[in-house]
C-alpha cells in the first residue's frame, strides 16, 4: 500500500509541480507583456517588489487622482535633500537666468525636439497642490505649476512600442516612470512651486512632479527625457539612480 | 533486503511478502469500511496541540514579523521623529521627538525598505491562508473566542492572578488557552495586524489616489505614520510577552507543540 501511495503521491506531486511551474511561466509571461515587472525585479527583493507594482497597476485606475487640497494646507516649510548641482553646465546655465536652458525630448518620438523653458511656460499650465513625502519619513504640501508630461508627450507622438520615459538632470539622480504615470494628469513639468518660479533647491528651472509617488521619483534639474521600450541599458538596467543606489524603482509604496 | 537473501531464507522472504501482503489487504479493507473508527483511533493518539496549518503559518508570520521589525527600525532611524496631521518635518512641531539618533548616513535604509516590503507580503499573505482556514476549520471559534463563562470578571480575575503569580499551567491547562490568551491572540489577530496594514497601506501616495479615506479617518498620512509605529510598538510588546510567557510555561514544551505538534515528551494526549 505504502508503494502505491508513493507513487501516487509522486505523481500527484510530479504533476502539481509541473503545474506549478508552467502557471508560472505563463504568469511571468502575461505580467511581463502586460507591463507588471519593474526593472529591479531580480533577486529576492525583487519578489516583493513585482507583487507590489503588478498588484497595484492590476487593481488600480490608472488615472486614480492623488488627493489635492487647499491653499491655506500648503506647508510654511518645504525641505529638500541633497544640493543644487555644481557642474560647470548647471551653475553657467543659472549664472544666465537659465535663458539657455532646454529640455531635449528624444527616443521613441515621432519628432525629437527640444524646448526652451519660456516655450514651457507658454504650454497650458495646470496646478496642483498636493502632498510630497520623502521615503525618510518626513512630508510637506505645496502648490505646483508646469505641463503636463502628457501635452509634451503628445507634441513630439510617442511611439505604440513606449514603455518608459527616463529623466536625465543635470546631478546624478535619473530616474525613470512608466507611461502610466507618464501620461497620469498629474504628472508635471513643474516650473513653479507656491506662486513662484521653481526655487533653486527645489529643482530650478524645471523639475518633474509625479503626484502618485515618493519625492524621489520626482526628479529635479532636469536637462533632457528621452522615451524608451526598455531600461535595461541604461546605467546598471534598473531604471535609476535610485534603484541602483537600493531604493524601490516603484516608489508609490 | 530482500535482493540480497540466500536461498536458504527465501522461505522467511515469501512469508514476509505474504504478511506483508496479508497486511495490505486488511489495511485496504480496513480503511475502506472501518474508515470512522481508524481514523478515529489514530486522531485521539495523534491530536496536534497546534493544527500544521497553525505551525506553519505561525513560524513563517515569525519570520515575516522579525523581517519587519528590522526593516522598521531601519526605516525609523531615518526620521525618528513623530507627527500628527499631514505633514511634518525638522522645523515643523512634533508630536513626539524619539529618542534615537538620526541615521542618514548609513545605508540601511534601502534594503530596509525593501525587506519592509517583502516581508509585508509575506506577512500577509500568509496572514491570509492562517484567516481563510481558520475560519473555515472553526479555529477561531472553537481555540480562540472565549467561552461566555470565561468573560466572568471572576474567571478573568483567576487568569490574571495566575499571570501575576508566574504560575505555571499544568499540562492538562497547556492544552487550551486560558481567557487571556484568547483575548490577546484575538486582539493581535483581528485588530492590531489589519491596524498595521491598514497604516501602512494609508501611507501610500498611489493607494490613497484611489481609496483616499483609508488616510483621511486619520487625520492625514503624518497621523497614519504615527499609528503605524503605534501599532508596531504594540505587535513588539507582545512578541516580548509572548516569549517570555513561553519561557515561564516550559520553553521546551511549548516549542515543541508549536514546532512538532505535540505536547510533553511522553504523553499521548497532548
Amino acid at each position: 500500500m505504502s508503494a502505491i501511495l508513493s507513487r501516487r503521491k509522486l505523481i500527484t506531486t510530479g504533476i502539481t509541480a509541473v503545474a506549478g511551474a508552467s502557471g508560472l511561466a505563463v504568469a511571468a509571461r502575461l505580467a511581463d507583456r502586460y507591463g507588471l515587472i519593474p526593472p529591479d525585479h531580480s533577486g529576492i527583493f525583487g519578489v516583493g517588489e513585482t507583487l507590489t507594482y503588478a498588484a497595484q497597476r492590476v487593481l488600480m485606475s490608472r488615472h486614480s487622482l492623488a488627493r489635492e487640497f487647499n491653499r491655506s494646507e500648503i506647508s510654511k516649510v518645504a525641505p529638500v535633500n541633497g544640493k543644487p548641482p555644481e557642474n560647470d553646465p548647471y551653475q553657467r546655465l543659472m549664472a544666465g537666468g537659465s535663458a539657455d536652458w532646454r529640455l531635449a525630448v528624444d527616443g521613441l518620438v515621432a519628432r525629437p525636439s527640444s524646448f526652451s523653458l519660456a516655450e514651457l511656460k507658454r504650454f497650458p499650465s495646470r496646478s496642483q497642490i498636493t502632498h510630497q513625502a520623502c521615503e525618510e519619513g518626513w512630508s510637506f504640501i505645496a502648490e505646483w505649476t508646469g505641463v503636463p508630461l502628457s501635452y509634451v508627450l503628445n507634441l513630439v507622438g510617442v511611439s505604440r512600442r513606449a514603455k518608459y520615459v527616463v529623466f536625465f538632470p543635470f546631478d546624478k539622480w535619473w530616474e525613470s516612470i512608466d507611461m502610466a504615470d507618464a501620461w497620469h494628469p498629474q504628472t508635471f513639468l513643474a516650473h513653479g512651486m507656491n506662486g513662484q518660479d521653481l526655487p533653486t533647491p527645489h529643482g530650478a528651472p524645471v523639475r518633474l512632479k509625479v503626484a502618485r509617488q515618493l519625492g524621489y521619483k520626482s526628479v529635479k534639474y532636469l536637462s533632457h527625457m528621452t522615451v524608451v521600450d526598455t531600461v535595461k541599458n541604461i546605467g546598471k538596467g534598473l531604471g535609476g539612480a535610485n534603484p541602483e543606489d537600493g531604493y524601490s524603482w516603484y516608489a508609490g509604496i | 533486503m530482500f535482493y540480497q537473501g540466500q536461498p536458504s531464507h527465501s522461505g522467511s522472504l515469501l512469508t514476509a511478502a505474504f504478511s506483508n501482503a496479508k497486511f495490505c489487504a486488511l489495511a485496504m479493507a480496513g480503511s475502506a469500511y472501518l474508515p470512522g473508527l481508524a481514523i478515529q483511533n489514530s486522531d485521539v493518539l495523534d491530536t496536534p496541540r497546534h493544527s500544521a496549518l497553525v505551525r506553519v503559518t505561525h513560524w513563517i508570520t515569525a519570520l515575516s514579523f522579525l523581517g519587519l521589525f528590522a526593516s522598521g527600525i531601519a526605516i525609523l532611524l531615518a526620521h525618528p521623529r513623530l507627527y500628527w496631521g499631514e505633514t511634518g518635518a525638522v522645523g515643523t512641531p512634533s508630536l513626539i521627538d524619539l529618542p534615537l539618533p538620526f541615521v542618514l548616513g548609513v545605508p540601511i535604509r534601502g534594503p530596509g525598505r525593501y525587506l519592509h516590503f517583502l516581508s509585508a507580503w509575506v506577512c500577509v499573505l500568509t496572514g491570509l491562508v492562517y484567516i481563510i482556514s481558520g475560519a473555515f476549520t472553526l479555529h477561531f471559534r472553537k481555540n480562540l473566542l472565549p467561552a461566555k463563562t470565561h468573560l466572568a470578571w471572576s474567571s478573568i480575575w483567576r487568569a490574571i492572578s495566575n499571570h501575576l503569580h508566574l504560575k505555571r499551567p499544568t499540562e492538562e491547562e497547556a492544552l487550551t488557552y486560558n481567557v487571556l490568551q484568547r483575548m490577546t491572540y484575538l486582539t493581535v489577530v483581528f485588530v492590531l495586524f489589519p491596524l498595521v496594514i491598514w497604516t501602512g497601506l494609508a501611507m501610500s501616495p498611489a493607494i490613497t489616489s484611489v481609496i483616499p479615506q483609508i488616510v483621511t479617518v486619520f487625520g492625514g498620512q503624518q497621523s497614519a505614520r504615527t499609528i503605524h509605529f503605534f501599532v508596531a510598538a504594540a505587535l513588539v510588546l507582545f512578541l516580548i510577552v509572548h516569549v517570555a510567557m513561553v519561557c515561564l510555561a516550559g520553553f521546551k514544551n511549548r516549542m515543541r507543540a508549536m514546532i512538532t505538534g505535540h505536547g510533553a515528551a511522553g504523553k499521548e494526549l497532548s
